[in-house]
C-alpha cells in the first residue's frame, strides 16, 4: 500500500458526509482500512484498501444501514502518471440500494507493479463480466475469478486496449475463433449447437453456445465483442459534445435516450442544468423512444415465436415516431439532437401536431398487440414461468428496467431519482411478480401506455423559452450573434477549440434507459477529453445471466428468452 | 381400342390433369398466401410481376431454376439428392387415389378426376403420407449440419405421434360408411349440410383438423422449420431447385389435406342445400361446391399462419399424446356404442 | 396376367437387393433406409395377390411406423458407421456359409413335404373377406388376446423407461 494513506487512525471525513448511514456503517466495520470518504455532486464515494475490497463489498451488500443488493457496475481506471492518484489503477464498483434510493462508488486503488485484487463474484453473481472486462482492458487481474478470460476482445489480442499508454493504431491480425465455449464432459455424446454469431433469433451479432441433449439444454455459455469498436477508448479522445453521436450508436433502437443520458450526466458533473423546454422535449422523446424499443423487444419477440402478425402490426407505430424524430434532428435513426446543456435546435412548427399523429399510432398498435397475443393461449403457454428470475437472482445479476421490474423490484429512475422533469407528470411503474417471460412482456406493454400519459401530460403542459442554456462555459452562443458581436465570435472559438472545461472530479450520471438503469461514469481531470468514461449498459448485466437461465430448459425457451430480454449488441459490446 | 389400353389412356389423361392442376395449384398457392399474409400485415406482397403480382410464381421458379446448386461438403451426397425427390414423390402419390370433384358424364361414358379408386383408398393415403416423413427424415440427415438433424428429429417425432390421430379420427367415418374408398364416404354426406360429417362426427373433425395441420408442419405446428430456432430445419442446406422441391412437397401435402377436409367432412361435392340442381347447363355444380369448401380451407391454413405463435416441442408431443389421441380414441367408442344402440348400427 | 409376373419380378428383385444391402451395408442409415425399400416392396407384391389391404398395413406399421422409429433412434444417438474389424473376412464366410444351409434345409424341408408344387387356391383376400375371417369365431379370441399382449407389452416397457427416468 502506498504509504500516503498508510495510517492507522481512520481519515477525516466531514460531518454532513458522515451522517449518510452507508458511510458511517462501513467506516464502524472496516475502520482504518477505508481510506476515504467523500461525496461530490451528491455521489458517496467510499475508497477502501484492497485486502477490504470483498469485505466492503458484502458490508455494503449485508449491513442494515446500507443494504446496497443492486449491482450496477465494476470497472477498472488508469491513472497513469497522475501525481494526485496514490496508485496508478483504480478498480471501481456501483452499488444502488433499492430500500434506501441510494447509490454508492466503492473504489480501491490497485498498484502497477502488483494488478490483483480479489473477485467479488461471490457477493455479486453480476460482476463476472466486468472483472472480465476490467482484466481484458486493463490487465487487473481478479484473484479467484471462476473463468478470468478475454471477453470484449479477441482471445488472441495482444495488450490491455484501455491503459492509457496502448497505442491506439496499433492493429492486429485475429483469425482463429473459439470452438468450444462450454465444459463438455467426458464421453458425452450430446449435440454442441451454436446459436449465433449470426442465427435468425440472435438479435444482433452475439453468440450463445448449447450443449443439446435432444431439445433440452444441458449447458450453456455466451460470447460477446463481436461488435466491440471501445467507444470508452474514442470518448477519451473526444471533446464532451463530439461523444454524443459515439452514444447514438449504443442502443440503436432508442438512440436518443443515450443523448439524454450522456446529457445529463456531463451537465451533473458541470452542476449546468438545461432549460425547462429542453428538458420537456427531452422527455417527450425519451418516451417515444422508449415505446419504439420496447415496440422492438415484444414483437421481435413474437417472431421468434412464429407468430409473424404482431411484428408487422406493432412495427408500424415506430415510422410516425422516426417521422417525428426526423423532423426534430433531420436523421432517423441516429439523432443527435442532444447537446450539453440543452437540445441541438427548437423543435418544428408541427412538433405538436406529429406527437398527436404517433401517440394515437402507438395507442393503436399497443391495443392490436395486445388483442393478438395476451390472452392467445399459445403465446401464454410459451411464455407462462419461462426463463423465471427471482427478485433476489435479479439483484445479483444487477438487472435493470423492465427485466428487473418483471421480477418483482419496484425501480423505475425516473421514479426513485426524477430527472428532467418527470416529478411533474403523473404515471405508474408497472411491476410484474413471478419474472417470466410473461411477466417481462406484460411490464413492456403496461410501460408504453404509461409513456403515452406522460408524453400527453408533457405535451399539454411544455413550456416555451430557449432549448438550450445561456452558460457561455457550455453552450456556443447563436450564429446569428457570433456573426454580429465580438465577445460571441470568442466565446464560440474558444468553445470550439477548447471544448467544454468541467472541474476535476468524478460523477455517475444515470437515467432510465428503455432496457434499465443507463449510467455514465466519467471521470474528469478538467481538460477537453474525458480521462475515462465508463457506460453501464443495462442489457450487459441481462446478458450475462442469459445462459444460466436456459440451462436445463429446451431450446426453444432459450429463443423465447433471448428476445424478452431485448440485447442490443451496439449497446453489449460498445 | 382394346378395353385394356382405353383403361390406360384414360388414367394416363388423368394422371397428366391431376398432376398438372397440383403443380398448378402450388404455384398458385405460393403466391395466395404471400398476398393474403401480406394484407394481413399492413403490407401488400409481391404485386410488380403481371397483374396483381400473379407472375410472381414463375419468376420465383425461374430464379430457383437458375440459381447455383449449393451442397455442404460434409453432407451426404447421394441422400442429400434423394431427399427431395422423396419427398415429392411420396407427396404426388397420395393424390392419386383422392376424387376431385364429382363424377360427370362426357365422351359418353362416366368419369371422376381421381386417378385410381381403389379399394382401401384412405388407408393408402395413411400409408403414403407415413412415407412422407422419410423426405425430411433423409433431408435433415444428409445435410449433416445441426439444425438439419434437429429438424428431422423434431420431423420423425412429430409427424409419428399425430398420424395417429390423423388414423383415429377416419376410424368412424369409415364405420359409418362401411368402407374405405373416400367416394364412399362422400356419397354418405349426399342431402342437407345436416349429413356432413362435420356434424355427425364433430369430435372427429376437430381432431382431423389439428393433426392435418400438424401433419403438413404449418403453423402453430411448424417445428420441423421453426426458423427461429433451428434457422430451416431440416432443409437449411437447400438452395435453388431442390429447395423448390420440397417446397412443392409441402404445398402438395397441404392441398391434400384440405381437399381430404372437404371430402371427408363437408360433403365433398355435395352443396348441402336439399333441391339444389345437380348441374346447370351440363355443368355439374359440384365442381363449384367442392372448389369452395378447398378454396375456403386452404385459407384456413394461411388464416391460421397469420394468427398464432408456434408451439413448444414438448407441448406439441403432449398435445398430441394426451389430447387429441384420447380424445379420438373416446369418440370412436363412443360413436360405436352410439350407432349400435340408438343409430341403427350392425347388431 | 403378363403384367402382374412381370411386376412380381421387378419388385421382388428390388426387395431382395435391398435386403442385401441392409445386411451388408456399414453405415446403420443406409441399413435403416434399404430395409424400408425391402418392406415397400413386399407391400407391392402382396397387392399383387390381390390383397390391397394387407400390402397397405405393412407399409403403414412397419415402412410408416416401426422404421420411422429406428430412424429417430439412429438420428438421436448420433450412431456412426461400424468400423472395420480384423475378422471380418472370416465373418462374411461363415454368413454366407449358414445362408446357403439355410436355404437348402428349406427347400429341402419343402421338397420333402410336398413333392409337387401345387398352384395356390383362388383366394378372395379383399378386405371384407379378410375382417369376416378375423372377426370370426375361430379368430377372434386369438386376435383380441393378440392385442392384449401387446399392450401389456407396451405397459411394461413404459412401466421400465419410467424407472431410469
Amino acid at each position: 500500500m502506498a504509504s500516503v494513506t498508510n495510517t492507522n487512525t481512520a481519515p477525516p471525513v466531514s460531518p454532513e458526509v458522515l451522517a449518510k448511514p452507508a458511510a458511517r456503517a462501513l467506516r464502524e466495520a472496516l475502520g482504518d482500512r477505508v481510506l476515504s470518504i467523500e461525496d461530490f455532486r451528491g455521489d458517496l464515494t467510499i475508497t477502501v484498501e484492497r485486502r477490504a475490497w470483498v469485505e466492503a463489498a458484502r458490508q455494503l451488500r449485508d449491513h442494515a444501514d446500507c443494504d446496497f443488493k443492486l449491482f450496477l457496475d465494476l470497472c477498472g481506471v488508469d491513472y497513469l502518471d497522475r501525481e494526485d492518484r496514490p496508485e496508478r489503477f483504480e478498480v471501481v464498483l456501483h452499488l444502488y440500494s433499492v430500500s434506501r434510493k441510494h447509490h454508492v462508488r466503492l473504489k480501491t486503488p490497485v498498484p502497477e507493479s502488483d494488478p490483483r485484487v480479489d473477485t467479488i463474484t461471490g457477493v455479486f453473481r453480476g460482476a463476472n463480466w466486468f472483472e472480465r472486462e476490467a482484466w481484458d482492458l486493463y490487465g487487473i487481474v481478479f484473484k479467484g475469478h471462476p473463468n478470468l478470460i478475454r471477453l470484449l476482445t479477441h482471445e488472441s489480442f495482444v495488450g490491455h486496449a484501455l491503459r492509457k499508454d496502448y497505442p491506439t493504431a496499433k492493429r492486429h491480425v485475429l483469425k482463429s475463433s473459439k470452438e468450444v465455449l462450454v465444459d463438455i464432459p467426458p464421453g458425452s455424446e450430446n449435440l454442441l449447437v451454436n446459436i449465433g454469431p449470426s442465427h435468425p433469433s440472435m438479435h444482433g451479432t452475439f453468440r450463445v453456445q448449447a450443449l443439446m441433449d435432444g431439445e433440452t439444454v444441458r449447458d450453456a455459455e455466451a460470447e460477446i465483442g463481436y461488435m466491440h469498436r471501445n467507444f470508452e477508448k474514442m470518448a477519451e479522445e473526444r471533446t464532451y459534445w463530439q461523444i454524443i453521436p459515439y452514444t447514438d450508436r449504443l442502443n440503436y433502437c432508442s438512440s436518443f435516450m443515450n443523448g439524454h443520458g450522456w446529457a445529463l450526466a456531463v451537465e451533473k458533473l458541470l452542476g449546468v442544468p438545461a432549460p425547462p423546454r429542453a428538458e420537456a422535449v427531452r422527455v417527450i422523446l425519451s418516451e417515444f423512444s422508449r415505446i419504439m424499443d420496447h415496440i422492438i423487444c415484444v414483437s421481435t419477440n413474437v417472431v421468434d415465436l412464429g407468430a409473424i402478425t404482431p411484428y408487422f402490426v406493432m412495427f408500424r407505430a415506430r415510422e410516425d415516431i422516426y417521422t417525428l424524430l426526423e423532423a426534430c434532428s433531420g436523421a432517423r435513426l441516429t439523432v443527435s439532437y442532444v447537446r450539453i446543456g440543452g437540445l441541438a435546435q427548437d423543435v418544428p412548427d408541427n412538433f405538436e401536431a406529429l406527437c398527436r399523429a404517433a401517440l394515437a399510432s402507438v395507442q393503436e398498435v399497443v391495443e392490436a398487440g395486445d388483442k393478438l397475443l395476451t390472452r392467445n393461449i399459445i403465446f401464454m403457454k410459451r411464455f407462462k414461468d419461462i426463463g423465471v428470475m427471482d427478485r433476489d437472482e435479479a439483484l445479483s445479476w444487477g438487472w435493470a428496467g423492465p427485466c428487473l421490474r418483471g421480477s418483482g423490484v419496484d425501480y423505475d429512475v425516473r421514479k426513485d431519482h426524477p430527472y428532467s422533469g418527470y416529478e411533474q407528470y403523473d404515471f405508474d411503474v408497472p411491476v410484474g411478480t413471478v419474472g417470466d417471460c410473461f411477466d417481462r412482456y406484460l411490464v413492456r406493454m403496461e410501460e408504453m401506455r404509461q409513456s403515452v400519459r406522460i408524453v400527453e401530460q408533457a405535451l399539454a403542459q411544455l413550456p416555451g423559452g430557449p432549448v438550450i442554456t445561456d452558460d457561455k462555459r457550455v453552450a456556443i452562443p447563436p450564429k446569428s450573434e457570433v456573426y454580429s458581436n465580438i465577445e460571441a465570435l470568442m466565446n464560440h472559438f474558444k468553445l470550439i477549440y477548447e471544448g467544454i472545461l468541467p472541474p476535476p472530479g468524478e460523477t455517475y450520471g444515470y437515467t432510465e434507459g428503455a432496457n434499465g438503469e443507463l449510467g455514465f461514469y466519467i471521470v474528469s481531470d478538467g481538460q477537453k477529453h474525458p480521462w475515462r468514461v465508463k457506460v453501464r449498459p443495462p442489457c450487459y448485466n441481462i446478458y450475462q445471466a442469459f445462459p444460466h437461465m436456459i440451462r436445463g430448459g429446451m431450446l426453444a425457451d432459450a429463443i423465447a428468452i433471448i428476445g424478452g430480454l431485448n440485447v442490443i449488441a451496439g449497446e453489449l459490446d460498445r | 381400342m382394346t378395353p385394356l389400353a382405353e383403361e390406360l389412356l384414360v388414367t394416363f389423361v388423368k394422371i397428366v390433369i391431376v398432376v398438372g392442376a397440383l403443380l398448378g395449384g402450388f404455384s398458385v398457392m405460393t403466391w395466395v398466401e404471400r398476398r393474403s399474409l401480406a394484407f394481413m400485415q399492413y403490407r401488400l406482397g409481391p404485386n410488380r410481376t403481371g397483374p396483381f403480382g400473379i407472375l410472381q410464381p414463375i419468376a420465383d421458379g425461374i430464379k430457383l431454376f437458375f440459381k447455383e446448386e449449393v451442397m455442404p461438403v460434409a453432407a451426404n451426397k447421394w441422400t442429400f439428392l434423394a431427399a427431395p425427390v422423396v419427398a415429392v414423390a411420396t407427396a404426388l402419390l397420395a393424390t392419386a387415389v383422392i376424387p376431385y370433384g364429382p363424377p360427370f358424364e362426357a365422351f359418353g361414358r362416366t368419369l371422376q378426376i381421381q386417378i385410381a379408386d381403389i379399394e382401401v383408398g384412405l388407408l393408402f393415403i395413411f400409408a403414403v403420407t407415413a412415407l412422407g416423413v422419410y423426405g425430411v427424415v433423409l433431408a435433415g440427415w444428409a445435410a449433416n449440419n445441426k439444425y438439419s438433424l434437429l429438424g428431422g428429429l423434431r420431423s420423425s417425432a412429430q409427424m409419428f405421434s399425430y398420424e395417429l390421430a390423423l388414423g383415429f379420427s377416419w376410424v368412424t367415418l369409415i364405420l359409418a360408411a362401411r368402407s374405405f374408398r373416400i367416394n364412399d364416404i362422400v356419397d354418405t354426406q349426399a342431402g342437407g349440410f345436416w349429413h356432413w360429417n362435420v356434424v355427425v362426427h364433430f369430435p372427429a373433425f376437430i381432431v382431423y383438423f389439428l393433426a392435418a395441420t400438424a401433419e403438413v408442419a404449418r403453423i402453430p405446428f411448424d417445428l420441423p422449420e421453426g426458423e427461429s430456432e433451428i434457422v430451416a430445419g431440416f432443409h437449411t442446406e437447400y438452395a435453388s431447385m431442390r429447395f423448390a422441391l420440397i417446397q412443392m412437397a409441402e404445398y402438395i401435402n397441404m392441398i391434400t389435406v384440405t381437399v381430404l377436409l372437404a371430402n371427408l367432412f363437408f360433403g365433398g361435392w355435395h352443396s348441402g342445400v336439399p333441391g339444389m340442381p345437380e348441374s346447370l347447363g351440363g355443368f355439374p355444380l359440384g365442381f363449384v361446391w367442392w372448389g369452395l369448401k378447398v378454396a375456403f380451407f386452404l385459407f384456413v391454413f394461411i388464416w391460421l399462419r397469420g394468427t398464432l405463435p408456434r408451439f413448444r416441442y414438448d407441448q406439441l408431443m403432449q398435445f398430441g399424446w394426451k389430447v387429441l389421441i384420447p380424445v379420438a380414441a373416446v369418440w370412436v367408442m363412443t360413436f360405436a356404442v352410439l350407432w349400435v344402440v340408438v343409430g341403427g348400427g350392425p347388431r | 396376367m403378363m403384367i402382374d409376373a412381370v411386376l412380381f419380378y421387378v419388385f421382388a428383385a428390388i426387395a431382395v437387393a435391398s435386403a442385401v444391402v441392409v445386411i451388408g451395408q456399414r453405415n446403420p442409415m443406409y441399413s435403416a433406409f434399404a430395409l424400408v425399400v425391402t418392406l415397400c416392396s413386399v407391400a407391392v407384391i402382396f397387392g399383387l395377390l390381390g390383397s390391397p389391404f394387407i400390402a397397405v398395413l405393412q407399409v403403414i406399421v412397419y415402412a410408416g411406423a416401426i422404421m420411422v422409429l429406428f430412424l429417430f433412434v439412429l438420428m438421436l444417438l448420433n450412431v456412426k458407421r461400424e468400423k472395420d474389424s480384423p475378422s471380418r473376412g472370416q465373418r462374411t464366410l461363415s454368413g454366407v456359409a449358414l445362408a446357403l444351409v439355410t436355404v437348402l434345409v428349406l427347400q429341402a424341408g419343402a421338397v420333402l413335404l410336398r413333392s409337387r408344387p401345387t398352384p395356390a387356391p383362388d383366394y378372395d383376400a379383399s378386405t371384407f373377406e379378410m375382417a369376416k375371417i378375423l372377426f370370426s369365431p375361430h379368430f377372434l379370441y386369438a386376435f383380441e388376446a393378440t392385442s392384449i399382449l401387446i399392450l401389456a407389452a407396451l405397459v411394461g416397457a413404459v412401466v421400465l423407461a419410467k424407472k431410469e427416468l
